[in-house]
C-alpha cells in the first residue's frame, strides 16, 4: 500500500505497476516527513523504457480512464511500437510549398498542442528571399499567410528532422528522449525534468517547452492518442513532432502531409524502394538542413520542378 | 559530542552585534522575496519568466554559470596553501572553501528553479533515477557539482569540529581531500563549460576556447570576493590575515586577468576576421543586430571594467593601495558577471537556431527568485564564516562554550 492509496486523495493518479518496493518504503517516509507530496507513484516510477509491455499497458489504461474523465469523451492511448522493416522518412518539395501554414494548424489540432498563451506549434514556416536561397538568418516566420505566396519569396517549413544522430538525445541528462527503431525521436513526458538542454542542442528549433499549463479545450481534444505522441502533456516538459506516431504506426499519413493543399509533403518507408519518399529521392535531388552538423536527418528537402 | 558542537554552533550564529543582526535580517528579507516569487513561478510555470522557446535559458542559467566559477576559484587559494605549503595563504584557505560551499549551494538552487519539473530531480540521481552517462554533459555536471560540495563540506566540517574541541585536524583525512578538491574545482568549471561547448547548434558556444576562458575568468572573479572578505574579517574580527597573503592573491589575479583579456581578444579576432554567418551572435553582444541592442551597453561596460581592473592589479604600487584594490575587485567581479552570465547565455541563443531574434530580459519574478537564492547563499556563507572565525583564531572551543554565561560569538570580538 502506498501513501497515496491510503489517503484516497489521489484517486485520479495512475498507479504505476513498475514501482520499486524499497523506494516505496522511502516514499512513505518522505511523505510523512514533508506531508506534501501526493503523486508518489509518479515520483518514484521507472522510466518508460524500463517498463515491461504489461506495465505499459496497465499505465496507458490508467491514462485512458483519466483523460476520458477529464475531457468527457472516450480517449484511447495507444502504445503501438515500431514495425519491423520500417524506417520513416519525410520529403518536402520547396518548389511547391506556398507558405499557407495549413500544416502548422493541422499539426496543432492533431497533436493536442496547447492552443493559446502560448500556442505551441511544432512546424515553423520560414519565408525567405529567392535571391538568397536558403538563409535562415535572414528569414521571417511572422509573414502574413493570407497573402502568400509573395513575389520573390519562397517558403521553407521546418519541424523535427528525426535525426539519426540526434544531439537532443545525446544531451538529455535523464534519458527521457530517445530514437525509436522506426526513426522517430520520442519523449517520455513523465520522465522529462524540463531542464531544456535538448532545446539548446537542437539545431532546428524543433523542441518546444510547456512554459505554462497547456490549454486544450475538451471539444478540441483529439481522443486518438499515443503514449509517446499526442497524449495531453503536463506543464514544464518538452514536446516535439513525432511524425504523428499515433497515425503513421497504423499506416496513415501524418496530418501535415494529408492537409497540404499543393502536395509539397511526401512521407513513407525509407526501407521500401517503392515508397513515395524513395520515389522522390530516386527521381529528384534531395538535400538536408545543416548537413555540416552531421545530425543525419530523416527529413529531406528537394525541388521537384 | 556532536550535539554540543551543534548547540555551540547554533549559539554562535544566533548572536552578534547590531550590524550582524541587520545583515542577517536583510538576507532573510531577500529570502522571503525569493520564496514569494518562486511560489508564484511554481503556480504559473516558467511562463512567469521571459524565457521562451527562442531563448530557453536565461538569467537563472547565467547566474548558475557565473557561480560555478566562484566556487571553482576556491582552488586558487588551496593550491599554493597546501601544495607549496605557503603559510600566509594557508590560514585563509578555509575561507575559500566556505565560499565554494555557499556558491555551489546557490548553483544547485539556480538549476532547480530553472527546471520545468523540479519535482522530478531524482531522475538525475544515480541508482534512483537514470542519469544519461556517459553522453549527457548535464548528467556529469550534476555529479561533479555534488561531489565538489561533498568534499568541501567534509573538509570544513572536520576542521571546524576538531577545532571546536581544541584538537588538531586529522591530516590523513584533510590533505587527501583538499588535494582531491583541486582537480574537482577545475572539473566543475570545465564540465560546465562543456555543457555549452558541446552544442554544435550554437556557434557562439561551440568554440574550444570556452573551457579555458571559463577557468581563467573564474580565477579573476572568485578571489575578488575573497579579497574584500579578508579585509572585512580582519577589521571586524581581528583574524590575522597578512597583507602578504592579500598581495599574493592580487598578483595571481593580475596574471589571470591578462590571460582572460588575451583569450577574449583571440576569440574576437577569429569571429570578426573570418566574419562568417556565425559572427551574428558575437555581433548581437557587441554591437547589436539592427534595433536589437539590449546587451550592447553591458558588453562594453564589462570590457571597460575588465581593462581598468587589469591595470590596477598589474601595477604593484596601485594594487598595494587598498582603496584602489577594492575598486579593482568590484570592477572585475562586475565584468566576469557580465561575461560569464548573461553575456554568455543570451548571445548563444540570439538569434535562435532558425534565425529569429527574440530579445530576452528577466522578469520581476526572475529577479525576485534570483535575489532569494543570493540571500540563501550569503546567509550560508555568513553563518559558516561566523562559525569558522572564532574556531580558527582559537577563541571558541568546547571548553569555552560550556559555561552559558558568556556569549561565545562575542569572544573573538572582545579579545581584540
Amino acid at each position: 500500500m502506498s501513501a497515496c492509496e491510503n489517503s484516497g486523495g489521489c484517486g485520479s493518479e495512475v498507479v504505476d505497476p513498475g514501482r520499486r518496493d524499497v523506494l516505496k518504503f522511502l516514499a512513505v517516509g518522505a511523505t510523512m516527513a514533508t506531508g506534501a507530496a501526493c503523486d508518489l507513484e509518479g515520483f518514484f516510477r521507472k522510466s518508460f523504457r524500463e517498463l515491461s509491455p504489461a506495465d505499459v499497458r496497465r499505465m496507458t489504461t490508467g491514462w485512458e480512464r483519466k483523460y476520458t474523465r477529464k475531457y468527457g469523451k472516450t480517449v484511447t492511448v495507444s502504445e503501438v511500437g515500431p514495425m519491423d522493416g520500417v524506417k520513416f522518412g519525410y520529403g518536402l518539395d520547396l518548389s511547391r510549398c506556398i507558405g499557407c501554414r495549413r500544416c502548422v494548424y493541422a499539426c496543432v489540432e492533431e497533436n493536442n498542442q496547447s492552443r493559446k498563451e502560448p500556442q505551441i506549434q511544432w512546424i515553423r514556416v520560414l519565408e525567405m528571399d529567392k535571391a538568397h536561397g536558403v538563409d535562415l538568418n535572414h528569414s521571417d516566420i511572422y509573414y502574413d499567410a493570407a497573402t502568400v505566396p509573395q513575389p520573390g519569396k519562397f517558403y521553407m517549413p521546418i519541424q523535427c528532422q528525426q535525426c539519426d544522430d540526434p544531439p537532443c538525445v545525446k544531451t538529455c541528462p535523464v534519458g527521457a528522449t530517445w530514437k525509436e527503431k522506426d526513426g522517430i525521436v520520442v519523449i517520455d513526458y513523465d520522465w522529462c525534468i524540463g531542464c531544456r538542454c535538448c532545446m539548446s542542442a537542437c539545431p532546428y528549433g524543433a523542441r518546444h517547452f510547456n512554459w505554462a499549463e497547456p490549454s486544450l479545450p475538451a471539444q478540441e481534444m483529439n481522443p486518438k492518442t499515443h503514449v509517446l505522441g499526442n497524449r495531453p502533456r503536463p506543464k514544464g516538459v518538452v514536446e516535439k513532432c513525432t511524425f504523428c506516431i499515433q497515425r503513421t504506426r497504423e499506416g496513415l499519413y501524418p496530418a501535415c502531409v494529408e492537409v497540404c493543399p499543393v502536395g509539397a509533403r511526401k512521407f513513407g518507408n525509407l526501407l521500401d524502394p517503392e515508397s513515395e519518399i524513395r520515389q522522390a529521392m530516386d527521381t529528384k535531388r534531395v538535400f538536408i538542413l545543416k548537413e555540416d552538423l552531421a545530425t543525419h536527418p530523416s527529413f529531406f528537402y528537394f525541388y521537384a520542378t | 559530542m556532536a550535539i554540543s558542537f551543534l548547540r555551540g554552533s547554533g549559539r554562535i550564529i544566533s548572536q552578534g552585534d547590531r550590524a550582524y543582526k541587520i545583515w542577517v535580517g536583510s538576507l532573510l528579507a531577500l529570502i522571503a522575496i525569493g520564496l514569494f516569487a518562486y511560489s508564484f513561478q511554481g503556480r504559473q510555470g516558467l511562463i512567469a519568466t521571459n524565457l521562451r522557446d527562442q531563448v530557453s535559458w536565461g538569467f537563472y542559467v547565467g547566474n548558475f554559470t557565473f557561480l560555478v566559477g566562484i566556487a571553482a576559484a576556491a582552488v586558487m587559494l588551496v593550491i599554493p596553501a597546501y601544495v607549496y605549503d605557503w603559510g600566509p595563504i594557508k590560514e585563509v584557505a578555509i575561507l575559500g572553501e566556505l565560499l565554494a560551499i555557499s556558491a555551489i549551494i546557490m548553483c544547485l538552487l539556480f538549476v532547480l528553479v530553472d527546471m520545468g519539473r523540479p519535482d522530478r530531480f531524482l531522475h538525475i540521481v544515480p541508482f534512483l533515477g537514470s542519469p544519461n552517462w556517459p553522453m549527457s554533459v548535464m548528467a556529469w555536471d550534476a555529479l561533479v557539482l555534488n561531489i565538489y560540495l561533498g568534499v568541501n563540506l567534509a573538509v570544513v566540517v572536520h576542521i571546524l569540529y576538531t577545532g571546536f574541541y581544541g584538537k588538531a585536524y586529522n591530516k590523513k583525512i584533510v590533505i587527501p581531500l583538499v588535494l582531491f578538491s583541486i582537480p574537482m574545482a577545475v572539473s566543475i568549471h570545465t564540465v560546465t563549460a562543456f555543457l555549452y561547448n558541446g552544442m554544435a547548434a550554437r556557434p557562439f558556444w561551440n568554440a574550444s576556447i570556452l573551457a579555458p576562458r571559463f577557468i581563467v575568468s573564474a580565477f579573476c572573479s572568485g578571489p575578488a570576493v575573497l579579497l574584500i572578505l579578508f579585509q572585512v574579517l580582519r577589521k571586524r574580527t581581528g583574524l590575522p590575515i597578512k597583507d602578504e597573503a592579500i598581495q599574493k592573491v592580487a598578483e595571481l589575479m593580475a596574471y589571470a586577468m591578462f590571460l582572460n583579456l588575451f583569450l577574449l581578444g583571440a576569440e574576437l579576432f577569429k569571429e570578426y576576421y573570418s566574419a562568417t554567418e556565425h559572427l551574428l551572435y558575437t555581433q548581437y553582444f557587441w554591437s547589436g543586430i539592427g534595433t536589437h541592442t539590449t546587451l550592447v551597453k553591458y558588453a562594453w561596460s564589462g570590457l571597460a571594467a575588465s581593462l581598468i581592473a587589469f591595470f590596477i592589479f598589474l601595477v604593484p604600487k596601485w594594487r598595494r593601495n587598498m582603496t584602489l584594490l577594492n575598486v579593482g575587485c568590484g570592477l572585475i567581479y562586475f565584468s566576469v558577471y557580465i561575461e560569464k552570465g548573461m553575456g554568455l547565455v543570451i548571445p548563444g541563443m540570439t538569434p535562435d537556431t532558425l534565425g529569429e531574434i527574440y530579445e530576452y530580459k528577466p522578469t520581476l519574478v526572475e529577479w525576485g527568485v534570483t535575489a532569494g537564492i543570493y540571500g540563501i547563499g550569503f546567509l550560508v556563507f555568513t553563518f559558516l564564516v561566523k562559525l569558522a572565525v572564532p574556531i580558527m583564531s582559537g577563541h571558541f572551543s568546547a571548553v569555552e562554550a560550556e559555561p552559558a554565561t558568556s556569549a561565545p560569538g562575542e569572544l573573538s570580538a572582545e579579545a581584540h
